[in-house]
């Protein structure tokens, strides 16, 4: 049973503009930090544009590493946070509320940090054009749309598009409460980005339509953008790759990394920012429970890409796998990345203490994220690091330090952006929270006052 | 003959509605009555005028224009460079069918965002009769009226205890 504290809208506004209307000292030193790192990575980018992807540890056969890893990490991020915000918004689940935003704009910072990884995977970034626009304008030759390099940058820049709309339609009426909050300039810029926003009832019914409608539309664009992204796979002849469950074990995938990656956010924003009075162990409990069944769900799809490759018994996928589950250092890294996965956060989220520690989530779904890296690594590596036809030399891919640099960068680079966007708008949405407030009700049971929506969690 | 538009601002929802309820007793028009508040309340909450719309249109067209813009883009640049591979058609559906679909995706959810500013009747260029304290939880009235009727929709705004009026000639 929980008893929540009754805000007022002042309160309401105060507790969560707090960073945006003033500029505390340890955001400045964070986003300096962030800043600074992020600097290296473009650093360590510059040089390899200058020195050509030799500094990488990518070679003959293995022509995908870090980078294209390090892409499907960021776009499995990035489908949980529009999938829960959808999900929930659609449901109408009361506890949905401090989530939502967090979770869009991860989604958005996230997408656009995975699409810069195949612009630099590529070593020459400006040669990506001619995946989308023809390579002669004059002899009107046009890439092939039959590639997945044309319907990748397809889905993606749609999920993009419709991920950012999203979440600056949700964010109008929060832009009118601070413009009505500040002055200058700064009342000028959130009067434009506002437009004009009141907030009669016309208004207000078209924001309620408005989240349903385009959670609606967003759901199975969502599904879309990983199965495409698998399909960069599923449509090769690499043995292990062209396995027919490959677009839902990468979509449920996605979810399962992206839901823990909402979970790490929540917990720090409810301590950097100090939102105890938003962010509640019931609600990380909550999602710690739809965890458990996604984990559950990405293990079965897990299974059966195990299963249909050892009931084919061809050779090559047989060797792809030995490679992967008995063969230093990738069996290790098989280890790892299933225990960290599933083997230990599961069975612990099943203890209603730990769903509901805020340190025990923290580091269960940092674990959850480590491990899901070294899914995709170990999808992509092995399969190319084998001797196939036409393949003379070969050898183990081991990561430059450019490469490394380039991963903590676009880390780095993801939270420097969500603490960007933490100083100029609300990462909870304000007027959702003010709604959930008016909806409260409660019972009187004897000399006790109960909520009356029990099973709101 | 010139109108005036008139807030009160009220503090207690309460007394909001009641205020709306005087209103439209006075033979005010609900469709000249409108409120401002700064987060949503359940629809009716006010008696309000129920508003008219059409934003599923929006979807419908975008999710047309943008299936258009797909088969165009997928179709277009097949015929425009002609490339047999294997003795196979021309145009190779199964892959076109992902892009349009993503164009179709896309399309709609560019259209309803639009379909939803449009219906809102945003963006304004002015916020014209509004208060701050709306945001901060106060809740406004309108009454747009002819200028003769002013000092009655005043005296109804400031029986059902309003805060604070504050007038708009039109």
């Amino acid at each position: 049973m929980y008893y929540r504290r009754t805000l007022t809208d002042a309160q309401i506004n105060r507790e969560l503009l707090d960073v945006v209307l003033r500029t505390p000292v340890w955001w400045v030193v964070i986003v300096s930090i962030l800043g600074l790192i992020v600097a290296g990575a473009a650093s360590a980018f510059g040089f390899m544009m200058n020195q050509g992807l030799g500094v990488t540890g990518l070679q003959q056969p293995i022509f995908w590493g870090f980078f294209i890893t390090n892409f499907i990490f960021w776009v499995g991020i990035s489908h949980a946070g529009v999938m829960i915000s959808a999900i929930l918004r659609l449901s109408q689940a009361e506890w949905r509320r401090p989530m939502v935003r967090a979770a869009e704009t991860m989604t958005v910072f996230a997408l656009m940090t995975s699409l810069l990884q195949p612009l630099i995977h590529a070593g020459r970034p400006w040669r990506i054009f001619y995946w989308v626009f023809p390579y002669d304008w004059a002899r009107g030759i046009w890439p092939d749309v039959r590639s997945p390099l044309v319907w990748d940058p397809t889905a993606i820049i749609t999920y993009l598009t419709s991920s950012s709309l999203f979440v600056y339609t949700a964010l109008i009426p929060d832009l009118a409460i601070i413009r009505d909050r500040s002055t200058g300039w700064r009342r000028t810029v959130y009067g434009i980005l506002a437009l004009g926003w009141h907030g009669n009832p016309r208004q207000w019914k078209l924001q309620g339509i408005a989240g349903i409608l385009l959670s609606a539309l967003i759901l199975p664009v969502f599904v879309s953008v990983h199965s495409i992204v698998s399909w960069d796979f599923g449509v090769s002849l690499v043995p292990s790759w062209h396995v027919t469950v490959f677009a839902p074990y990468f979509v449920i995938g996605a979810v399962h990394s992206g839901v823990s990656a909402v979970v790490t956010l929540m917990i720090l924003m409810r301590k950097l920012y100090k939102l105890e009075n938003f962010i509640w162990e019931e609600h990380i409990d909550a999602v710690a429970r739809l965890l458990i069944v996604v984990a559950t769900a990405w293990l079965f799809f897990f299974w059966l890409d195990l299963v249909f490759a050892l009931w084919l018994k061809e050779e090559q996928e047989m060797t792809v796998w030995h490679l992967r589950l008995f063969e230093p250092p990738w069996s290790w890294l098989f280890l790892a990345f299933i225990v960290f996965s599933y083997i230990i956060p599961v069975p612990l989220w099943m203890f209603r203490r730990v769903r509901r520690s805020f340190t025990w989530m923290l580091w269960t779904s940092l674990m959850v994220n480590v491990g899901m890296f070294l899914e995709r690594l170990i999808i992509i590596v092995p399969a190319l690091m084998r001797k196939g036809p036409w393949v003379f030399t070969y050898d183990t891919y081991r990561p430059s330090a450019v490469e490394v640099t380039l991963i903590v960068g676009s880390i780095a680079l993801v939270a420097l952006l969500l603490m960007l966007f933490s100083k100029f708008f609300p990462l909870i949405p304000i007027w959702e929270e003010k709604e959930g407030q008016k909806l409260i009700d409660e019972v009187k049971v004897g000399d006790r006052v109960v909520p009356a929506l029990v099973k709101e969690h | 003959m010139a109108n005036t538009k008139l807030m009160g601002l009220f503090q207690d929802p309460e007394q909001a509605a009641g205020a709306m309820t005087k209103l439209k007793e006075d033979g005010f028009p609900v469709e000249d009555l409108d409120v401002y508040s700064g987060s949503p309340f359940p629809e009716g909450s006010f008696g309000e005028h129920e508003p008219e719309m059409r934003l599923f249109m929006f979807p419908l067209v975008g999710a047309l224009v943008g299936f258009a813009i797909g088969l165009l883009w997928t179709a277009g640049t097949q015929i425009s460079y002609p490339l047999v591979t294997g003795g196979k058609p021309l145009l190779s559906i199964p892959p076109m069918t992902i892009i349009m679909y993503e164009n179709t995706m896309l399309g709609a959810i560019i259209f309803t965002v639009l379909g939803v500013l449009f219906e809102s009747r945003l963006p304004r260029r002015k916020l014209g009769l509004y208060d701050e304290r709306i945001t901060e939880g106060y809740i406004g009235i309108i009454v747009d009226c002819p200028e003769e009727r002013a000092t009655a929709a005043e005296t109804a705004l400031q029986g059902a205890g309003a805060e604070e009026i504050k007038r708009e000639e039109g």
